[in-house]
């Protein structure tokens, strides 16, 4: 069960992608008692990108996180930070700050003393700490609030302080877990926005933690997804939606179909469908997105080369632009189709390109 | 709420065993305040005349004050000991595994609910073995050492309702243990610990049954009053009762005006301490 | 997140201080009762059960013991039927003036546990308010001899200076009971008498015991009230400890006594715990 090594991610070509390496961490893993949380994590965080850390509730993002800062230590493994080890290091010397879930704020300070808090446990001078506050309220917008305490704003402004708080200590990396999620749906899609532009700003690198995938394709530089206590994948958000490597992957990011087949010979068959593929003799899954499958009008002949067949129309679930379509493809294979307009006939002819048939790898446990 | 769908005859016979209850409670204090004023002293009812005369015996009566004036520092050194030993306990209990945990969380907290004489000989004991002369050290550390465990308890309580994030970002934020221990840590739990404070002192200046036997050659007010009560009845210890009770009053009042600014809520008395031995 | 010099510097001075003046001086106790004293008056190391025999075979001690515990018993029973109706009546029914009642029953606690004790003197005695109170309505013709000097008086102060104990954590228990499941009892057809017993009283118990516990061991070690109220036929098992350790000086058979005390308070702290659990449901 090795993990996937970053190296291979950069045929993204995405510009991130070839920055230098921040913190690399290796090979950690960690148990509670007998509950083993995080298997051999490998990871490179480069300087200045976006790295989200997707998974589901009880994956082991957040106890990543928690080593990375320091609250937690690894049971195996080794954090670095250039020639510093920094797994070693208590979390008050590490050059690293977070932000918490529920922002921990400190409720008997006010906004400005928090933001000062580090510079002042720091013993930085008066002077430095009064105009390194200012700015940093500034930068987000709640000078006017300034003189408040936490329980007096709201929560989103409680989120741009405990961004200031962190930031005004110009940490290295940046690390937050689920910031977000305390938000409701628009302030949410608005707060995303501004942090990813806050991020470019001041070019720190951010390791963020969420378990909402859309969340993620909108931020990130690259996403690392973790299931389980391992990474599945490590890659940039167009690559892991369209070239997913394991079924997992697949189903979490967006929707897709699942074709359990076989290959032979270099011709691949799942029921009654086959199509030419290059890969090794043997059983093969294959992800296919919804979109990627096309309505073909009846009678008219489709692209050459694509993969066709006929189903009839199981239920239909409308989604504003596009509509999902669930068609029974006969032996019991049904395939979800997006299309945009609406299909009203009961029996549909269908055809996608033999391409876009992405082989993964199973994901023991699932599919 | 469930008030208004219960019958009224119901809640009428508990207001009246309330009233009975409240009566047999304030009985011997309003008494005791009444033979404060007493001409004749403590005995015949009701009272014929009034007077202030055990007032005036009272603040010319040296040994009493001087006693006060010792309970005071017992109680201040028991506050000093049992804080200082009371609140790393609780956060050993909260956040540090060791052998003997358990066994050692039982012995804290055992004074508490332990009848006074068994502490008190125990420590007579120890101070018998390693011949430590009785004096008001030694009243100190006994009063201490059975009280540390109110320190324990209520910081305990407050250490569980504090969110753990404070202090992870307080050291993300580059604070070392010790200023984050002073500087998030205390200011969290600064209504437990003022708390706990508040009552060691006034438990401490009311303890007898510890004092007892580790008294030496200074009497405590508690102590003080007993030997009296021995000899025989005076009024004077009306008068220094009512005094005090007065003062507990101004205490109470003051406690509770912290609370509900702290908290702002009309359960803020619900949570009040688990209750203490005497 | 918590570093081992930091869980070193929390533990280590209390776990210090609590072994030298807790664990030390019980295990001294623990060692003094196979200890004799001889008739020189030295204590010597003798290392029998010739005090735990002694216990068992003069009669005033065991005879004291079970006395103080029938009287403790009183004084629980007669806390809970006095703290039990009044925590209900708060909890349930006192509405807005739900603080003002708990304050008045903390204020009591304030008042010096001496001074309230000699307070049911100066009540009881036969020139005491009682007694006047009922000669001057006639009801009596003599003070009643009975109400001071007995463990009748140890019983009632007793029951006045722990009420309150046991009021509190009954308090506390059903201030947490959830008011939706007294609603959801009604709903589904209850009275307020099924709802009380079928509902409430259960949820409570632990707070009962608790104040039970309370009441009951703190009772039994009290030496003071009996000294004060209790005459020949008041005399507490605490009041014989303090005269072995005082003019009898017999420090190794008090100290068998005490230890007796501190198994039997122990072991029903250890019973009232599991009880606690069993009823606890959250």
């Amino acid at each position: 069960m090795a993990s996937i090594s970053t190296s291979g991610v950069s045929s993204g070509a995405e510009p991130n992608s070839i920055r230098a390496s921040l913190l690399s961490i290796r090979n950690v893993a960690k148990s509670f008692g007998r509950n083993a949380v995080l298997r051999n994590i490998s990871l490179e965080i480069a300087e200045g990108e976006f790295l989200t850390i997707l998974g589901e509730s009880g994956s082991g993002k957040t106890t990543l996180l928690r080593i990375v800062a320091g609250f937690e230590s690894a049971s195996a493994g080794e954090l670095w930070m250039g020639e510093e080890r920094l797994d070693r290091q208590p979390p008050y010397r590490r050059r690293v700050n977070t932000v918490f879930q529920s922002y921990a704020l400190f409720p008997h300070l006010t906004v400005e003393q928090n933001v000062g808090y580090g510079l002042r446990v720091a013993k930085r001078p008066d002077a430095e700490i009064v105009s390194r506050v200012a700015e940093a309220l500034d930068k987000v917008k709640m000078t006017p609030h300034a003189k408040s305490k936490p329980s007096k704003i709201s929560g989103g402004q409680q989120q741009r302080v405990a961004l200031a708080r962190a930031l005004v200590n110009r940490p290295r990396l940046l690390l937050l877990d689920e910031p977000l999620s305390a938000l409701d749906a628009n302030l949410r899609r608005q707060m995303q926005v501004e942090l990813k532009s806050l991020q470019r700003e001041v070019g720190i690198a951010f390791v963020f933690v969420t378990h909402d995938q859309e969340e993620a394709m909108v931020m990130s530089d690259r996403i690392a997804l973790l299931r389980s206590g391992e990474l599945e994948q490590v890659a940039t958000p167009r690559e892991i939606y369209s070239r997913p490597a394991t079924a997992y992957v697949a189903q979490f990011i967006g929707h897709t179909n699942l074709l359990k087949g076989e290959v032979r010979g270099g011709v691949a068959r799942c029921t009654s469908l086959s199509w030419p593929a290059k890969f090794p003799d043997g059983p093969a899954l294959f992800s296919l997105r919804p979109e990627n499958i096309r309505l073909v009008a009846a009678g008219r002949t489709g692209d050459a080369g694509s993969v066709r067949l006929r189903g009839k129309v199981l239920h239909r679930a409308f989604h504003g632009a596009t509509e999902l379509i669930g068609v029974e493809a006969g032996d019991g294979l049904v395939l979800v189709v997006r299309t945009s307009g609406s299909a009203a006939q009961d029996t549909v002819e269908l055809e996608f390109s033999p391409d876009d048939a992405v082989p993964v790898r199973e994901s023991p446990g699932r599919v | 709420m469930s008030s208004e769908t219960v019958t009224i005859p119901r809640s009428s016979w508990l207001l009246l065993h309330a009233v009975a209850v409240f009566a047999f409670l304030y009985l011997p204090i309003a008494v005791l305040i009444l033979y404060s004023f007493n001409g004749e002293g403590v005995g015949g009812f009701p009272p014929h005349h009034l007077t202030l005369d055990w007032y005036r015996t009272l603040f010319a009566d040296g040994p009493i004050w001087d006693s006060v004036l010792n309970s005071l520092q017992v109680a201040f050194a028991a506050m000093v000991i049992s804080l200082a030993f009371g609140v790393p306990a609780a956060l050993a209990l909260d956040r540090a595994q060791f052998p003997g945990k358990a066994l050692f969380r039982r012995l804290v907290l055992l004074p508490l609910i332990l009848p006074g004489i068994i502490t008190g000989l125990s420590l007579l004991m120890l101070f018998n073995l390693t011949g430590t002369r009785l004096s008001l050290l030694t009243i100190m550390l006994g009063h201490g050492t059975a009280l540390i465990s109110v320190a324990t308890t209520e910081v305990f309580a407050g250490l569980q309702k504090l969110d753990r994030a404070q202090e992870e970002a307080s050291l993300d934020l580059g604070a070392n243990y010790w200023q984050t221990f002073w500087r998030i840590t205390v200011p969290n739990l600064k209504l437990p610990i003022v708390g706990a404070a508040l009552l060691i002192f006034t438990l401490s200046m009311d303890e007898i049954a510890v004092s007892f036997f580790l008294i030496g050659r200074d009497n405590t007010l508690p102590l003080e009053i007993w030997g009296r009560l021995r000899r025989g009845i005076t009024p004077e210890i009306n008068a220094i009762s009512t005094v005090i009770f007065i003062f507990s009053l101004v205490a109470i009042v003051f406690w509770y005006r912290l609370r509900v600014r702290a908290e702002g809520s009309a359960d803020v008395m619900a949570e009040l301490s688990e209750p203490t031995s005497p | 997140m918590f570093s081992r010099a930091y869980k070193t510097a929390v533990t280590a001075p209390p776990l210090v201080w609590v072994a030298v003046f807790l664990l030390v001086p019980y295990l001294l106790m623990f060692c003094y009762s196979f200890w004799s004293v001889t008739p020189a008056q030295t204590i010597v190391h003798s290392w029998d059960l010739g005090n735990y025999r002694n216990l068992l075979r003069v009669d005033v001690y065991w005879q004291t013991l079970l006395r103080s515990m029938w009287i403790a018993a009183r004084v629980t029973i007669f806390s809970l039927l006095l703290g039990y109706p009044l925590a209900y009546f708060l909890s349930f029914y006192a509405g807005r003036r739900k603080d003002l009642f708990y304050q008045l029953v903390i204020i009591p606690l304030w008042v010096s546990y001496l001074v309230r004790a000699y307070a049911w003197k100066t009540i009881l005695g036969s020139d005491g308010v009682l007694n006047t109170l009922l000669q001057y309505v006639h009801l009596t013709k003599h003070p009643l001899e009975f109400l001071l000097y007995s463990p009748f008086a140890v019983v009632l102060t007793l029951t006045h200076i722990y009420t309150p104990f046991t009021f509190l954590p009954i308090y506390a228990a059903l201030e947490h009971i959830p008011r939706n499941l007294v609603e959801a009892s009604h709903d589904l057809g209850a009275t307020p008498a099924q709802t009380f017993w079928k509902v409430i009283f259960p949820l409570s118990i632990p707070g009962v015991l608790a104040g039970a516990t309370f009441a009951f061991v703190l009772s039994l070690g009290d030496f003071l009230a009996p000294l004060l109220l209790g005459g020949p036929s008041g005399i507490m098992i605490s009041n014989i400890v303090v005269s072995l350790f005082g003019a009898a000086y017999n420090w190794p058979l008090g100290a068998a006594i005490s230890l007796c005390m501190l198994v039997l308070v122990v072991s029903l702290l250890f019973l009232s715990e599991r009880l606690e659990k069993k009823w606890s449901f959250s």
